[in-house]
Protein backbone atom coordinates (compact mmCIF):
# COMPACT_ATOMS: atom_id res chain seq x y z
CA UNK A 1 0.00 0.00 0.00
CA UNK A 2 1.47 3.29 -1.04
CA UNK A 3 1.51 5.92 1.70
CA UNK A 4 0.00 8.53 -0.62
CA UNK A 5 -3.16 6.56 -1.17
CA UNK A 6 -4.57 7.30 2.26
CA UNK A 7 -3.72 10.98 2.18
CA UNK A 8 -7.10 12.64 2.52
CA UNK A 9 -6.20 15.89 4.25
CA UNK A 10 -5.94 18.72 1.76
CA UNK A 11 -3.49 21.50 2.73
CA UNK A 12 -5.14 24.92 3.22
CA UNK A 13 -3.77 26.36 -0.03
CA UNK A 14 -5.28 23.44 -1.96
CA UNK A 15 -2.19 22.75 -4.08
CA UNK A 16 -1.17 19.14 -4.83
CA UNK A 17 1.14 17.30 -2.39
CA UNK A 18 4.11 17.59 -4.77
CA UNK A 19 4.05 21.39 -4.55
CA UNK A 20 3.84 21.44 -0.77
CA UNK A 21 6.83 22.34 1.43
CA UNK A 22 8.86 19.41 2.72
CA UNK A 23 7.72 19.77 6.33
CA UNK A 24 4.23 18.72 5.32
CA UNK A 25 5.59 15.31 4.35
CA UNK A 26 7.59 15.13 7.56
CA UNK A 27 4.66 16.06 9.79
CA UNK A 28 1.56 14.68 8.07
CA UNK A 29 -1.85 15.21 9.62
CA UNK A 30 -3.15 11.87 8.37
CA UNK A 31 -2.72 8.98 10.77
CA UNK A 32 -1.58 6.35 8.20
CA UNK A 33 1.27 8.57 6.95
CA UNK A 34 2.24 9.47 10.48
CA UNK A 35 2.58 5.77 11.32
CA UNK A 36 4.37 4.93 8.09
CA UNK A 37 7.92 3.72 8.73
CA UNK A 38 10.14 3.87 5.68
CA UNK A 39 12.62 1.05 5.06
CA UNK A 40 15.43 3.58 5.45
CA UNK A 41 14.16 4.67 8.88
CA UNK A 42 13.90 1.09 10.04
CA UNK A 43 17.45 0.31 8.87
CA UNK A 44 18.70 3.43 10.61
CA UNK A 45 17.06 2.28 13.83
CA UNK A 46 18.60 -1.19 13.55
CA UNK A 47 22.10 0.12 12.85
CA UNK A 48 22.04 2.69 15.64
CA UNK A 49 20.66 0.22 18.19
CA UNK A 50 23.27 -2.42 17.42
CA UNK A 51 25.96 0.27 17.56
CA UNK A 52 24.74 1.18 21.03
CA UNK A 53 25.01 -2.47 22.07
CA UNK A 54 28.60 -2.64 20.77
CA UNK A 55 29.51 0.50 22.74
CA UNK A 56 27.91 -1.09 25.80
CA UNK A 57 30.13 -4.18 25.48
CA UNK A 58 33.26 -2.04 25.35
CA UNK A 59 31.99 -0.12 28.36
CA UNK A 60 31.66 -3.37 30.35
CA UNK A 61 35.19 -4.41 29.36
CA UNK A 62 36.55 -1.02 30.44
CA UNK A 63 34.72 -1.25 33.76
CA UNK A 64 36.19 -4.70 34.38
CA UNK A 65 39.67 -3.40 33.61
CA UNK A 66 39.28 -0.53 36.05
CA UNK A 67 37.99 -2.87 38.77
CA UNK A 68 41.04 -5.15 38.39
CA UNK A 69 43.40 -2.20 38.70
CA UNK A 70 41.77 -1.04 41.93
CA UNK A 71 43.92 -1.65 44.97
CA UNK A 72 42.83 -4.10 47.63
CA UNK A 73 41.13 -2.37 50.53
CA UNK A 74 43.35 -1.80 53.58
CA UNK A 75 43.30 -4.07 56.60
CA UNK A 76 41.55 -2.28 59.43
CA UNK A 77 41.04 -3.10 63.07
CA UNK A 78 37.37 -2.92 63.96
CA UNK A 79 36.92 -4.34 67.46
CA UNK A 80 38.42 -6.30 70.33
CA UNK A 81 37.18 -9.86 70.72
CA UNK A 82 35.80 -9.32 74.21
CA UNK A 83 34.09 -6.08 73.22
CA UNK A 84 30.95 -7.85 71.99
CA UNK A 85 28.67 -10.31 73.79
CA UNK A 86 27.08 -13.14 71.81
CA UNK A 87 24.16 -11.68 69.85
CA UNK A 88 25.48 -8.12 70.04
CA UNK A 89 26.33 -6.10 67.00
CA UNK A 90 28.49 -3.15 66.08
CA UNK A 91 28.43 -0.64 63.22
CA UNK A 92 31.73 0.20 61.61
CA UNK A 93 32.92 1.86 58.41
CA UNK A 94 34.84 -0.17 55.83
CA UNK A 95 36.59 0.31 53.43
CA UNK A 96 35.57 3.99 53.12
CA UNK A 97 34.02 6.20 55.75
CA UNK A 98 30.72 6.21 53.81
CA UNK A 99 30.43 2.38 53.62
CA UNK A 100 28.74 1.44 56.86
CA UNK A 101 28.94 -2.22 57.85
CA UNK A 102 27.53 -4.42 60.58
CA UNK A 103 29.52 -6.81 62.75
CA UNK A 104 27.54 -9.46 64.64
CA UNK A 105 28.84 -12.00 67.12
CA UNK A 106 26.81 -15.14 66.47
CA UNK A 107 28.73 -17.62 68.63
CA UNK A 108 31.67 -18.01 71.01
CA UNK A 109 34.19 -17.78 68.19
CA UNK A 110 31.89 -16.87 65.32
CA UNK A 111 31.71 -13.39 63.90
CA UNK A 112 29.98 -12.25 60.72
CA UNK A 113 30.14 -8.84 59.04
CA UNK A 114 28.10 -7.48 56.14
CA UNK A 115 27.61 -4.17 54.42
CA UNK A 116 24.65 -2.37 55.92
CA UNK A 117 23.08 -1.19 52.66
CA UNK A 118 20.06 -3.22 51.64
CA UNK A 119 20.57 -4.50 48.09
CA UNK A 120 17.06 -3.42 47.13
CA UNK A 121 17.09 0.36 47.59
CA UNK A 122 20.05 0.93 49.93
CA UNK A 123 18.20 1.45 53.21
CA UNK A 124 20.21 0.51 56.30
CA UNK A 125 19.42 -3.01 57.51
CA UNK A 126 18.90 -3.76 61.21
CA UNK A 127 20.29 -6.96 62.80
CA UNK A 128 17.76 -9.19 64.56
CA UNK A 129 19.93 -12.00 66.03
CA UNK A 130 17.01 -13.60 67.92
CA UNK A 131 15.25 -14.15 64.58
CA UNK A 132 18.51 -14.98 62.80
CA UNK A 133 18.08 -12.27 60.19
CA UNK A 134 18.82 -8.72 59.11
CA UNK A 135 15.64 -6.74 58.59
CA UNK A 136 15.30 -3.87 56.17
CA UNK A 137 12.46 -1.78 57.61
CA UNK A 138 11.82 0.12 54.36
CA UNK A 139 10.12 -2.70 52.47
CA UNK A 140 10.26 -5.58 54.95
CA UNK A 141 13.16 -7.26 53.21
CA UNK A 142 15.18 -9.72 55.27
CA UNK A 143 18.58 -11.39 54.94
CA UNK A 144 20.02 -14.46 56.60
CA UNK A 145 22.20 -13.59 59.59
CA UNK A 146 24.87 -16.22 58.81
CA UNK A 147 25.22 -15.88 55.04
CA UNK A 148 23.66 -12.50 54.19
CA UNK A 149 21.47 -14.12 51.54
CA UNK A 150 18.01 -12.68 50.92
CA UNK A 151 15.20 -14.53 52.69
CA UNK A 152 12.08 -12.50 52.01
CA UNK A 153 10.86 -9.24 50.57
CA UNK A 154 12.01 -7.33 47.51
CA UNK A 155 15.83 -7.78 47.69
CA UNK A 156 17.23 -10.40 45.30
CA UNK A 157 20.97 -10.10 45.88
CA UNK A 158 22.86 -10.93 49.09
CA UNK A 159 24.54 -8.30 51.26
CA UNK A 160 28.27 -7.80 50.52
CA UNK A 161 30.30 -9.84 52.96
CA UNK A 162 33.21 -8.29 54.86
CA UNK A 163 36.12 -10.72 55.23
CA UNK A 164 37.25 -10.96 58.84
CA UNK A 165 40.41 -12.13 60.51
CA UNK A 166 41.19 -12.64 64.17
CA UNK A 167 44.71 -11.62 65.26
CA UNK A 168 45.89 -11.31 68.86
CA UNK A 169 42.42 -10.96 70.34
CA UNK A 170 41.35 -8.30 67.83
CA UNK A 171 39.06 -8.41 64.80
CA UNK A 172 40.36 -7.09 61.51
CA UNK A 173 38.45 -6.44 58.28
CA UNK A 174 40.57 -7.59 55.37
CA UNK A 175 38.37 -7.24 52.30
CA UNK A 176 34.93 -6.94 50.77
CA UNK A 177 33.36 -9.84 48.92
CA UNK A 178 30.69 -8.37 46.63
CA UNK A 179 28.38 -11.18 45.53
CA UNK A 180 25.68 -11.43 42.91
CA UNK A 181 23.94 -14.62 44.06
CA UNK B 1 -11.52 -0.81 12.09
CA UNK B 2 -12.91 2.43 10.81
CA UNK B 3 -16.13 4.37 10.83
CA UNK B 4 -18.17 3.14 7.83
CA UNK B 5 -18.42 5.84 5.17
CA UNK B 6 -22.19 5.54 4.68
CA UNK B 7 -22.82 6.41 8.35
CA UNK B 8 -22.79 10.16 8.78
CA UNK B 9 -23.34 12.61 11.62
CA UNK B 10 -26.05 15.25 11.19
CA UNK B 11 -26.66 18.14 13.56
CA UNK B 12 -30.06 19.82 13.46
CA UNK B 13 -29.31 22.90 15.53
CA UNK B 14 -32.86 24.24 15.85
CA UNK B 15 -34.16 20.98 17.30
CA UNK B 16 -31.90 21.29 20.36
CA UNK B 17 -33.95 21.73 23.54
CA UNK B 18 -30.99 22.31 25.86
CA UNK B 19 -31.56 19.22 28.02
CA UNK B 20 -27.82 18.47 28.38
CA UNK B 21 -28.48 14.73 27.85
CA UNK B 22 -25.69 14.58 25.29
CA UNK B 23 -23.19 16.18 27.67
CA UNK B 24 -24.18 13.79 30.45
CA UNK B 25 -23.98 10.74 28.19
CA UNK B 26 -20.62 11.88 26.81
CA UNK B 27 -19.25 12.30 30.33
CA UNK B 28 -20.28 8.73 31.17
CA UNK B 29 -17.83 7.27 28.68
CA UNK B 30 -14.99 5.31 30.24
CA UNK B 31 -12.34 6.84 28.00
CA UNK B 32 -12.90 10.31 29.50
CA UNK B 33 -15.11 9.76 32.53
CA UNK B 34 -16.55 12.93 33.99
CA UNK B 35 -15.30 15.14 31.17
CA UNK B 36 -17.93 15.65 28.46
CA UNK B 37 -16.42 16.42 25.07
CA UNK B 38 -19.67 17.89 23.77
CA UNK B 39 -21.09 21.16 25.03
CA UNK B 40 -24.17 23.26 24.44
CA UNK B 41 -23.71 26.79 23.21
CA UNK B 42 -26.27 29.52 23.86
CA UNK B 43 -27.10 31.30 20.62
CA UNK B 44 -28.12 34.59 22.19
CA UNK B 45 -28.20 34.18 25.93
CA UNK B 46 -29.68 37.61 26.63
CA UNK B 47 -32.81 37.09 24.57
CA UNK B 48 -33.33 33.39 24.07
CA UNK B 49 -32.91 30.00 25.70
CA UNK B 50 -32.03 28.41 22.36
CA UNK B 51 -28.98 26.22 22.58
CA UNK B 52 -26.96 24.40 19.97
CA UNK B 53 -24.87 21.28 20.54
CA UNK B 54 -21.20 21.58 19.59
CA UNK B 55 -19.40 18.42 18.55
CA UNK B 56 -16.21 18.17 16.53
CA UNK B 57 -17.03 18.83 12.88
CA UNK B 58 -14.04 16.74 11.68
CA UNK B 59 -12.80 19.22 9.08
CA UNK B 60 -11.18 18.16 5.82
CA UNK B 61 -8.39 20.60 6.64
CA UNK B 62 -8.29 20.45 10.44
CA UNK B 63 -7.16 23.86 11.66
CA UNK B 64 -6.31 22.38 15.07
CA UNK B 65 -3.86 19.96 13.44
CA UNK B 66 -2.47 22.69 11.17
CA UNK B 67 -1.49 24.85 14.15
CA UNK B 68 -0.24 22.03 16.37
CA UNK B 69 3.49 22.65 16.97
CA UNK B 70 3.99 19.18 18.50
CA UNK B 71 2.53 17.15 15.61
CA UNK B 72 0.07 15.62 18.08
CA UNK B 73 -3.32 15.90 16.36
CA UNK B 74 -3.94 13.25 13.74
CA UNK B 75 -6.75 12.36 11.40
CA UNK B 76 -7.54 8.72 10.73
CA UNK B 77 -8.28 7.37 7.27
CA UNK B 78 -12.04 7.59 7.78
CA UNK B 79 -11.76 11.35 8.33
CA UNK B 80 -12.11 11.45 12.12
CA UNK B 81 -9.83 13.96 13.86
CA UNK B 82 -8.61 12.27 17.02
CA UNK B 83 -7.74 13.55 20.47
CA UNK B 84 -4.14 14.75 20.75
CA UNK B 85 -1.60 11.95 21.09
CA UNK B 86 -0.65 11.90 24.76
CA UNK B 87 3.12 11.38 24.29
CA UNK B 88 3.29 14.37 21.94
CA UNK B 89 0.81 16.91 23.29
CA UNK B 90 2.55 19.76 25.11
CA UNK B 91 -0.68 21.39 26.34
CA UNK B 92 0.11 24.63 24.53
CA UNK B 93 -3.54 25.53 23.82
CA UNK B 94 -2.86 26.45 20.16
CA UNK B 95 -5.63 24.15 18.94
CA UNK B 96 -8.09 25.48 21.49
CA UNK B 97 -7.50 29.01 20.24
CA UNK B 98 -7.42 28.09 16.56
CA UNK B 99 -10.47 25.84 16.17
CA UNK B 100 -13.21 27.92 14.54
CA UNK B 101 -15.92 25.83 16.20
CA UNK B 102 -14.43 25.91 19.71
CA UNK B 103 -14.23 22.15 20.05
CA UNK B 104 -10.85 21.16 21.57
CA UNK B 105 -10.77 21.18 25.36
CA UNK B 106 -7.58 21.62 27.32
CA UNK B 107 -7.50 19.27 30.26
CA UNK B 108 -4.80 20.90 32.35
CA UNK B 109 -4.95 18.13 34.97
CA UNK B 110 -3.85 15.62 32.30
CA UNK B 111 -1.73 18.17 30.37
CA UNK B 112 -3.59 16.98 27.28
CA UNK B 113 -5.94 18.39 24.69
CA UNK B 114 -9.04 16.24 24.51
CA UNK B 115 -11.73 16.59 21.94
CA UNK B 116 -14.80 14.90 20.55
CA UNK B 117 -13.65 12.00 18.37
CA UNK B 118 -17.15 10.95 17.33
CA UNK B 119 -16.92 8.20 19.99
CA UNK B 120 -14.33 6.42 17.89
CA UNK B 121 -14.47 3.31 20.08
CA UNK B 122 -18.21 3.03 19.36
CA UNK B 123 -18.56 4.27 15.79
CA UNK B 124 -15.66 2.18 14.52
CA UNK B 125 -17.46 -0.87 15.93
CA UNK B 126 -20.69 -0.02 14.15
CA UNK B 127 -22.45 1.74 17.00
CA UNK B 128 -23.77 5.29 17.23
CA UNK B 129 -21.94 7.98 19.19
CA UNK B 130 -23.16 8.39 22.78
CA UNK B 131 -24.71 11.83 22.19
CA UNK B 132 -26.68 10.70 19.14
CA UNK B 133 -28.10 7.69 20.98
CA UNK B 134 -29.48 9.77 23.86
CA UNK B 135 -30.61 12.97 22.12
CA UNK B 136 -34.41 13.03 22.73
CA UNK B 137 -35.25 15.65 20.10
CA UNK B 138 -33.15 14.39 17.22
CA UNK B 139 -30.85 17.39 17.17
CA UNK B 140 -27.95 14.96 16.97
CA UNK B 141 -28.44 12.20 14.43
CA UNK B 142 -26.09 9.47 13.30
CA UNK B 143 -27.15 7.38 10.34
CA UNK B 144 -27.34 7.22 6.59
CA UNK B 145 -28.22 10.09 4.32
CA UNK B 146 -31.42 8.35 3.18
CA UNK B 147 -32.59 8.10 6.78
CA UNK B 148 -32.03 11.80 7.45
CA UNK B 149 -33.74 12.80 4.21
CA UNK B 150 -36.77 10.82 5.27
CA UNK B 151 -36.73 12.28 8.79
CA UNK B 152 -36.15 15.92 7.74
CA UNK B 153 -37.83 16.38 4.36
CA UNK B 154 -37.65 20.19 4.55
CA UNK B 155 -33.95 20.37 5.43
CA UNK B 156 -30.80 19.70 3.54
CA UNK B 157 -27.38 18.87 4.97
CA UNK B 158 -24.71 21.54 4.62
CA UNK B 159 -21.06 20.86 5.36
CA UNK B 160 -19.35 24.07 4.29
CA UNK B 161 -18.71 26.90 6.67
CA UNK B 162 -17.17 30.27 6.00
CA UNK B 163 -15.09 32.08 8.58
CA UNK B 164 -13.90 35.27 6.91
CA UNK B 165 -11.59 34.11 4.13
CA UNK B 166 -11.44 30.52 5.37
CA UNK B 167 -13.95 28.08 3.94
CA UNK B 168 -14.11 24.84 5.89
CA UNK B 169 -15.52 21.58 4.60
CA UNK B 170 -16.45 19.17 7.33
CA UNK B 171 -17.30 15.51 7.73
CA UNK B 172 -20.12 16.27 10.17
CA UNK B 173 -23.11 17.88 8.46
CA UNK B 174 -25.48 20.54 9.67
CA UNK B 175 -29.16 20.59 8.66
CA UNK B 176 -30.21 23.82 6.95
CA UNK B 177 -33.66 24.71 5.54
CA UNK B 178 -34.06 23.71 1.89
CA UNK B 179 -35.66 27.06 0.95
CA UNK B 180 -32.54 29.03 1.92
CA UNK B 181 -30.32 27.08 -0.55
CA UNK B 182 -27.17 27.95 1.34
CA UNK B 183 -23.90 26.90 -0.27
CA UNK B 184 -22.19 27.40 3.05
CA UNK B 185 -22.89 28.80 6.48
CA UNK B 186 -21.26 32.23 6.74
CA UNK B 187 -20.44 32.22 10.42
CA UNK B 188 -18.52 35.45 10.79
CA UNK B 189 -21.02 37.44 8.73
CA UNK B 190 -23.79 36.20 10.98
CA UNK B 191 -21.84 37.38 13.99
CA UNK B 192 -21.75 40.97 12.71
CA UNK B 193 -25.40 40.97 11.77
CA UNK B 194 -27.37 43.82 13.33
CA UNK B 195 -30.38 42.56 15.23
CA UNK B 196 -32.55 45.59 14.58
CA UNK B 197 -35.64 44.55 16.48
CA UNK B 198 -33.74 44.06 19.70
CA UNK B 199 -31.46 47.09 19.82
CA UNK B 200 -32.13 49.57 22.61
CA UNK B 201 -31.22 53.23 22.35
CA UNK B 202 -30.37 54.84 25.64
CA UNK B 203 -31.20 58.51 25.01
CA UNK B 204 -31.83 59.42 28.61
CA UNK B 205 -28.63 61.42 28.80
CA UNK B 206 -29.68 63.69 25.95
CA UNK B 207 -33.02 64.28 27.60
CA UNK B 208 -31.24 65.50 30.71
CA UNK B 209 -29.15 67.90 28.65
CA UNK B 210 -32.22 69.42 27.02
CA UNK B 211 -33.71 70.22 30.35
Amino acid sequence: MSPDREQITIPPDGRPPAEQPKWRQDFPIDWPQDHYVARRDFTKFLVLTSFAFVVGQFWIVAQNFIRRRRRRPPIKQIAKLNELQIGQSLVFAYPEERNKCLLVRTGENKFVAFGQECTHLACAVVPEPEKKRFLCPCHNGSFDLETGKPLAGPPRRPLPRILLEIRDGSLYATGVEARVV
Amino acid sequence: MAVPSHMEFFIDQNRCIGCQSCAQACGECDTHKGHPMIHLEYVDRAHSTQTTPVVCMHCDQPTCAEVCPADAIKRTGDGVVQTARKPRCIACNNCVLACPFGVPKMKTEFRLMMKCDMCYDRTSAGKKPMCATVCPSGALFFGTREQVEQLRPRSTPVNQFRFGNQVITTKVKMMAPKVARAEYVDVTAAMEEQDIGKSIFLNILSVVEEE
